[in-house]
C-alpha cells in the first residue's frame, strides 16, 4: 500500500471521489470534490489548502553548510540572508538539471532543501571533505501550502508571525495556535501564498487549525489538478513533465540545461566553483540552443480548426501533461509540455520547449491540436513567463 | 521407422534447444526427426508429476531469456506458451528482518530506504548504468559469435559491429563493463551498495551454474543477464510458465510436430555414425540406426565429443580443448509438495511476498561460506538458495489449498568427498529443509513429499554431464567466441555434417532457445 501523509486521515474523508494519484511514494489527492473548478478558484480568489508534505526536504547544517550549497546548487547561497529563501536548481558536472526546489535559510549554519526526487546521495557524494551533515527529514516534516489571496489574513487571524513584514521569499518561525511552525513565503501557484512547514506529529492539528480559523475567508482544500492549472499560469516547471532529471535521462537528448529551462536567472557564473559550472559557462557563452517560454494559443485559430467538424473550440479540462509538437513554417521547431485553458486569463496556454531562434518573444509557431482523431495545427505566439503575474504575490 | 529411414536432420536430445532446432528446420522443409533418451521432452525444463496431484518443475523453474524471435517464429502463444510475471524478491535475514523488492518502484525504494536511505538512490543509478550496458551486449545473444581471428567478411563484419557497440559506449558506461568482466560480484557490487542482503541476493546471478564464489573474479559480468531479462521483460520473456517450465517445452515440441518434425522419446542415441569423414546418422541404444543429412547434437559437449562420437574422427587439439571445458556441477535441487505454505517468520502469513522469489542469501560473508563448503568437496551445510512457490502462480500446479515448492541451491559440487549416494542425497536435503526452516519453522511440518535432485542425478537421469546445468559453465572464458571452444563457436563442428544446437553453444544455459535457432539458421545457409 502506498502510505498516506501526515494529514491523511484529515484528507481522506474528504476525497468524495477517491480520487488518488501518487507523488513520490505518498496518496495525494487529484481533487477532493468531484468538480475540481472550486479548487481553482480557491487559489486565485480565497484560500486554497494544498498538501504538500510528499516534497523531499533535507536539513543541512554545519559550519561548511554555506560552501557546501554553493557548490552544488546554481545560486549564490552566501547572498541568502538568514531567514531568507532561493529558488534554484542543481545540475550535473554537464550542466543539466538533476533537480529544482527551495532552500531555506534557517540560521546561518542551517538550512532546508526541498526537492522533487530523491537526492540524499547525491548531496552526500558532493559532501566530501566538508562540515555539514545532511539529514532526510522528508518524514519527519509535514509541510501545506496556503495560497491565494486571502492567506495572509488567514495566518494573521492565526498565528503570531509578524506577516505584513515577511516578504517575498523570507521565512519566519511562528506558532500557528500553539504549534510550533515555519512559515516561508513562497509557493507553486504564482498568487499570494505561504508554506507551512511542521513537525509530522502536529500535522492533524494544524490542518484542524487552519480550516477552522480559514473559514470565514474561504479556505478551501485543493487537490494536485487545481494545483497544476495554477502553476502552469504562473510557469513554473514540474520535473518529470516539463524536463527529464539528467541522472535518470537515457540519452543525452533528454536532459535539459537551466539555460534551456528558462533557469538562467539563477546561474551565477561569477561563483568561483559549482558543479557544472564549466559547461554552463560555455553554453552562455555560445548561447543556449533551447528556450522555455510560454504559448499563447490563437484563439480564432482553434475556432476555424474545430469549425472544420462543426464543433466549437473544446478545452483541455486539466492541465495535460503530453509532449505536443510545435511547428514553424511547417517544420518542426520544439514541443509543449504543459498546457492548460486559463480560467482567469481566459486563454488556452502552454509551456514549450523551443529551438532558439523560433523562441523569441512574438514568434508565430503552430501547435498541434487533434480534433476528432486528426492532427490539426492552431497558430499560437510566443510569451515570455508568467503568463499570470498578480501584484499581490509579491506585495 | 524402420532401419534404413533417411532424415534431412537428426537431432540428438529433446531438450528445448533440440525441439526448436527441429521445429526451424522444419519450418525450412526439412524432414527433421528429434530422438529423446527420456519418456518426455524438455531436458531441463521439464514439468513432472513425481508425486501424485503435484506438478514440479523439476529442474529448471523460471523462464529467463526466452527469445521474443523463438516465441514469435513459432507461435508459441498459439501452441499454449503463458508466461506469468514473478513480482519480487525477499530476502529473510536471522534477525527477524527482511529485503523485499518489487515490480513498484516507489515501494522498492522505500524498503531499500529502510534498510540504507544511500542504497535506495543507488539502486537508481545502478539500474540506469545496467540498462545501458544490458542494452549494448543485448544483441549479442541473437547473433553468431563471429571468429575474431578469421579474415572471412563475415566474420570481420560480425566483429566490427561487435566492436562497434562497445567503442561507442559512454566512457563511464565502457569502463563499468570493464570492471564487469574483470571483477567479482561482490567487489562490483560493495561499490555500490552497502545493504548486506541487496549485495547478496544481487551477486547470486553471478554464481549461478558456476563452480566459483561470490568472491571469485569474473562472476560480476553474468551480473548483466538479469538486466537483459529486464529490457526483455516488456515481451514477457521472463518469468513462470503457466503448467511449469515443462510447458515451454510442450509448446515448442508442439509447434515443431505442427511444422512436420518428428519427435521419438526413449530413443537413446549411443554413437554418432561417420563415414568418410561424415557424420551420416546416430545409433541407438536399442541397435537401430537413423540416418540423415546432418547430424545436430543438443546434449552437452563433453557427452557428445567424448562419448558420442569416437576419437579417431576428432582432431586431438579440439578434443583437448573440450576435455579442458570447464563443466563442474555446483547446484542442487529440492522439490517439496507441501500440506500448507510457508510461514516466514520475517513476514508470516499469505502475503504477495509468497508469490515471487526467497533468496536465501542474508549476506556476502554467508555466500562465500556456502561456497568455502564445496570448495573442499562439501555440500554447503547453509546454502544458497533461490525458492519459488509456483503454485501461488499458477494454482494448477498442486491440488487446492496444498502447494508445491521449487528451491534451487547451491553449492552441491559434483565431485562430493566420498561421493553422492542416497544417504547423502537425503543428508543434503536435510541441509536445505533445516536452512529454510530456520526462517519458515513450519516448514518441516508442511512437508507431504520431497524430492532431492543432487549433481549426480542431474547426469544419470537428466543427461547432464557432472550436473552442470549449463552444458558448461557460464564464466566469461567460456562464452561468446569461447563457447565452446575456439573457432567451433558458430554451431559447426570439426566433424564434417555434425553441428551443434545445446546450451554449451552461445549464448549458453539457461531457457532462451537462443542456441537452437542460431544452430538452425546456421545449417542452413549450409544446405
Ligand atoms: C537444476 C536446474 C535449474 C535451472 N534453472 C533454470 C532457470 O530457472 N531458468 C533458466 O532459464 N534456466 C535454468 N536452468 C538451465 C536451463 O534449464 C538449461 O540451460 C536448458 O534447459 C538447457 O536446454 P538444452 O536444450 O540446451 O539442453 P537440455 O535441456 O539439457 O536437453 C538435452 C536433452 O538431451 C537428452 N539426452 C541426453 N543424452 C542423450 C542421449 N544419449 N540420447 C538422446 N537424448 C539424450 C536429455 O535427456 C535432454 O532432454 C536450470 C538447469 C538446471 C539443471
Amino acid at each position: 500500500m502506498l502510505r498516506g501523509t501526515p494529514f491523511h486521515e484529515r484528507t481522506a474523508p474528504l476525497c468524495e471521489g477517491q480520487n488518488w494519484r501518487r507523488w513520490a511514494g505518498y496518496l495525494s489527492a487529484s481533487s477532493y470534490e468531484l468538480v475540481n473548478d472550486r479548487e481553482y478558484f480557491a487559489i486565485r480568489g480565497a484560500s486554497a489548502l494544498i498538501d504538500v508534505s510528499p516534497l523531499y526536504k533535507y536539513l543541512i547544517r554545519g559550519t561548511d553548510a554555506e560552501r557546501f550549497l554553493n557548490r552544488v546548487l546554481t545560486r549564490d547561497v552566501a547572498k541568502c540572508d538568514v531567514h531568507q529563501v532561493m529558488y534554484g536548481p542543481w545540475c550535473d558536472e554537464t550542466g543539466k538539471v538533476i533537480d529544482d526546489g527551495t532552500l531555506q535559510r534557517l540560521g546561518e549554519d542551517s538550512f532546508r532543501l526541498t526537492a522533487a526526487e530523491p537526492n540524499l546521495r547525491w548531496l552526500a557524494d558532493n559532501a566530501g571533505g566538508l562540515r555539514v551533515t545532511i539529514e532526510d527529514d522528508t518524514d519527519s516534516t509535514a509541510a501545506l501550502a496556503l495560497q491565494g489571496p486571502t492567506s495572509r489574513e488567514i495566518l494573521k487571524s492565526l498565528s503570531d508571525a509578524d506577516l505584513d513584514n515577511l516578504k517575498y521569499f523570507r521565512l519566519a518561525f511562528a506558532r500557528i495556535r500553539d504549534i510550533p511552525v515555519t512559515i516561508t513565503r513562497t509557493g507553486y501557484t504564482g498568487d499570494l501564498g505561504y508554506e507551512i512547514w511542521v513537525e509530522a506529529r502536529q500535522a492533524v492539528p494544524l490542518w484542524d487549525a487552519l480550516i477552522d480559523g480559514g473559514e470565514p475567508y474561504g479556505i478551501t482544500p485543493a487537490g494536485i489538478l487545481a494545483l497544476d492549472m495554477a502553476r502552469v499560469e504562473a510557469g513554473l516547471i514540474l520535473i518529470g513533465v516539463d524536463y527529464v532529471p539528467a541522472n535518470r535521462a537515457l540519452i543525452e537528448s533528454r536532459k535539459s540545461s537551466p539555460f534551456e529551462l528558462g533557469l538562467g536567472w539563477t546561474v551565477k557564473l561569477e561563483k568561483d566553483h559549482f558543479v557544472g559550472r564549466q559547461a554552463l559557462l560555455d553554453e552562455w557563452r555560445g548561447g543556449p540552443t533551447w528556450g522555455f517560454k510560454g504559448l499563447e494559443i490563437d484563439w480564432n485559430s482553434l475556432q476555424k480548426v474545430y469549425s472544420e467538424f462543426g464543433l466549437p473550440p473544446e478545452l483541455p479540462q486539466m492541465t495535460w501533461r503530453t509532449s505536443v509538437p510545435v511547428y514553424s513554417g511547417g517544420k518542426q521547431v520544439g514541443y509543449a509540455t504543459s498546457g492548460c485553458w486559463s480560467p482567469t486569463l481566459k486563454k488556452y496556454i502552454a509551456l514549450a520547449h523551443l529551438q532558439s531562434n523560433s523562441a523569441e518573444r512574438g514568434t508565430r509557431v503552430e501547435m498541434e491540436v487533434t480534433v476528432e482523431h486528426q492532427r490539426k495545427k492552431a497558430a499560437a505566439r510566443v510569451v515570455e513567463l508568467p503568463f499570470f503575474d498578480p501584484e499581490r504575490k509579491r506585495s | 521407422m524402420g532401419q534404413n529411414t533417411r532424415y534431412d536432420a537428426v537431432i540428438i536430445g529433446g531438450g528445448h534447444n533440440g525441439l526448436i532446432t527441429a521445429a526451424y528446420l522444419a519450418r525450412a522443409g526439412k524432414r527433421a526427426v528429434v530422438l529423446e533418451r527420456r519418456h518426455l521432452v524438455g531436458g531441463s525444463a521439464v514439468t513432472e508429476e513425481i508425486f501424485p496431484g503435484f506438478k514440479f518443475s523439476a529442474l529448471s523453474y523460471v523462464v529467463s531469456l526466452l527469445r521474443p524471435d523463438v516465441i514469435r517464429d513459432l507461435q508459441l502463444a498459439r501452441h499454449g506458451l503463458e508466461l506469468l510475471p514473478l513480482e519480487s524478491t525477499i530476502t529473510p535475514l536471522p534477525n527477524g528482518d527482511y529485503l523485499m523488492r518489487g515490480a513498484d518502484h516507489d515501494e522498492t525504494r522505500r524498503e531499500l530506504y529502510r534498510h540504507s536511505p544511500k542504497d535506495a538512490e543507488a539502486y537508481d543509478d545502478f539500474g540506469k548504468l545496467m540498462y545501458h550496458l544490458a542494452f549494448a551486449m543485448k544483441h549479442i545473444l541473437d547473433v553468431v559469435p563471429p571468429n575474431p581471428t578469421s579474415m572471412r567478411p563475415r566474420d570481420l563484419m560480425g566483429l566490427l559491429r561487435f566492436g562497434r557497440h562497445f567503442l561507442d559506449l559512454p566512457p563511464e558506461q565502457f569502463y563499468a563493463l570493464c570492471k564487469l568482466m574483470t571483477m567479482s560480484a561482490a567487489d562490483f557490487l560493495d561499490e555500490w551498495f552497502e545493504t548486506e542482503p541487496l549485495k547478496a541476493t544481487m551477486s547470486a546471478s553471478g554464481i549461478i551454474g558456476t563452480f566459483l564464489g561470490v568472491r571469485s573474479p569474473g562472476t560480476a559480468y553474468v551480473l548483466l543477464h538479469h538486466y537483459m531479462g529486464e529490457i526483455d521483460g516488456v515481451f514477457r520473456a521472463w518469468g513462470f510458465a503457466k503448467g511449469g517450465t515443462g510447458a515451454v517445452s510442450e509448446a515448442i515440441a508442439s509447434a515443431a510436430r505442427e511444422l512436420g518434425a518428428e519427435i521419438r522419446t526413449e530413443a537413446s542415441v549411443e554413437q554418432v555414425i561417420v563415414k568418410n569423414g561424415k557424420a551420416v546418422g546416430v545409433a541407438l541404444e536399442s541397435g537401430e540406426e537413423i540416418h540423415g543429412r546432418v547430424v545436430v547434437t543438443g546434449v552437452d559437449p563433453k557427452l557428445t565429443f567424448l562419448k558420442l562420437v569416437e576419437p579417431q574422427h576428432l582432431p586431438s587439439d579440439f578434443l583437448d580443448a573440450i576435455r579442458r571445458f570447464k563443466i563442474r556441477g555446483s547446484s542442487g535441487k529440492v522439490n517439496l509438495a507441501l500440506g500448507e505454505l510457508p510461514n516466514l517468520t520475517c513476514l508470516p502469513g499469505k502475503g504477495p511476498h509468497l508469490r515471487g522469489a526467497i533468496s536465501i542469501s542474508p549476506s556476502l560473508d554467508y555466500m562465500e561460506r556456502a561456497y568455502d563448503d564445496a570448495k573442499y568437496g562439501n555440500f554447503s551445510r547453509h546454502p544458497y538458495m533461490d525458492i519459488i512457490i509456483p503454485s501461488m502462480i499458477d494454482p494448477g500446479m498442486a491440488p487446492p489449498g496444498k502447494h508445491v515448492m521449487s528451491i534451487f541451491c547451491q553449492w552441491a559440487p559434483f565431485e562430493l568427498n566420498g561421493g553422492w549416494n542416497d544417504e547423502q542425497r537425503e543428508a543434503f536435503g536435510d541441509a536445505v529443509v533445516n536452512t529454510i526452516s530456520e526462517f519458515a519453522p513450519n516448514l518441516k511440518n508442511a512437508i507431504i513429499h520431497r524430492h532431492v535432485v543432487t549433481p549426480w542425478d542431474m547426469q544419470e537421469t537428466y543427461g547432464l554431464t557432472q550436473g552442470n546445468i549449463f552444458h558448461g559453465e557460464l564464466s566469461l572464458h567460456q562464452l561468446f567466441f569461447m563457447r565452446p571452444t575456439h573457432p567451433w563457436a558458430n554451431y559447426r563442428t570439426p566433424l564434417k555434417n555434425l553441428y551443434q544446437c545445446g546450451s554449451g553453444t552461445h549464448p549458453g544455459g539457461g531457457i532462451t532457445g537462443a542456441s537452437g535457432r542460431l544452430a538452425a539458421l546456421e545449417i542452413l545457409k549450409d544446405w
